[in-house]
């Protein structure tokens, strides 16, 4: 290995150049992929841990992370408040990284490279994300929060 | 020291055969991620109640514990992949390198095994009062 110079050029990155769907998609997946990875998968593994550790264990995480409910402690609100934000980044990092998945699937089969359909299926995987989103918040509001 | 480029030193050496690895596995992850976040997502629309008794008595059952502990060891195996080329790329120092990865190791073995066991343990001997 040659010793490293930290002088040496760097190419120009994500500041420099123009954002188009093409390079924010590429750059959306991997930052919804770290979400799901984290995030994601710990709050899943804690729903999951709380059924099997029985109905106390279940209130609690419905305490935290569902709604503490009328008579919940601050700490409970502001976690609730939290994992509104997480549930939401979540679900968006779902959708958002299951269509652009599905883009690279068609990718790499060697189709969609021509510089108008790259851009419009990026484009696409953007607003499905969104829309998709958009419906779950929508049907959680109405269904367990009471809220619309 | 050689003065050859990297490239000069390894052309004509052929192929180590196993330069595909991580990118299959990477897609086929992708596949199973499909379909199992797919049944999952299905699933959940289709609980009657999220209160607790239901809940342990649909998670408990073989065809929902079975693909639940599929999905969970798929997407950590996915996340595994995915997050090394994160730090692949991002992590250039060799030794935080070397940590990051034993840590992402950590994470995803620990995360997946205890997924894998709360599942089961539900499923084998229900949930406790």
């Amino acid at each position: 290995m040659m010793a490293k110079n930290p002088n040496r050029p760097l190419s120009p990155h994500l500041q420099v150049y123009r954002w188009s769907p093409q390079m924010a998609i590429s750059i959306f997946h991997r930052a919804t992929g770290f979400v799901l990875a984290t995030a994601g998968m710990m709050t899943l593994l804690w729903w999951l841990a709380a059924i099997g550790g029985g109905a106390q264990s279940y209130a609690t995480f419905q305490q935290y992370v569902v709604s503490a409910g009328a008579d919940g402690t601050v700490v409970q609100m502001a976690s609730n408040w939290f994992f509104r934000l997480v549930a939401l980044a979540v679900t968006f990092s779902f959708f958002q990284h299951l269509a652009s998945g599905l883009r690279h699937f068609v990718l790499d089969i060697g189709a969609g490279y021509e510089l108008k359909a790259n851009r419009l299926w990026a484009s696409v995987a953007f607003v499905a994300a969104f829309f998709a989103t958009a419906l779950v918040a929508l049907f959680v509001a109405s269904r367990f929060l009471g809220v619309l | 020291m050689d003065s050859r480029t990297n490239i000069g030193r390894v052309r004509g050496l052929g192929s180590a055969k196993h330069g595909g690895e991580h990118w299959l596995k990477q897609r086929l992850t992708a596949i199973g991620n499909v379909l199992l976040t797919t049944w999952f997502v299905l699933s959940l629309l289709m609980i009657p109640s999220f209160d607790h008794a239901a809940l342990a008595q649909w998670l408990a059952q073989p065809l929902v514990a079975v693909p639940m502990i599929l999905m969970i060891t798929n997407i950590f195996a996915h996340a595994r992949l995915g997050l090394q080329v994160l730090i692949e790329d991002y992590v250039h120092d060799d030794g935080l390198k070397f940590a990051a990865m034993t840590l992402l190791n950590f994470y995803v073995i620990a995360s997946a095994v205890f997924g894998i066991f709360v599942v089961a343990k539900l499923a084998f001997t229900g949930a406790p009062a």
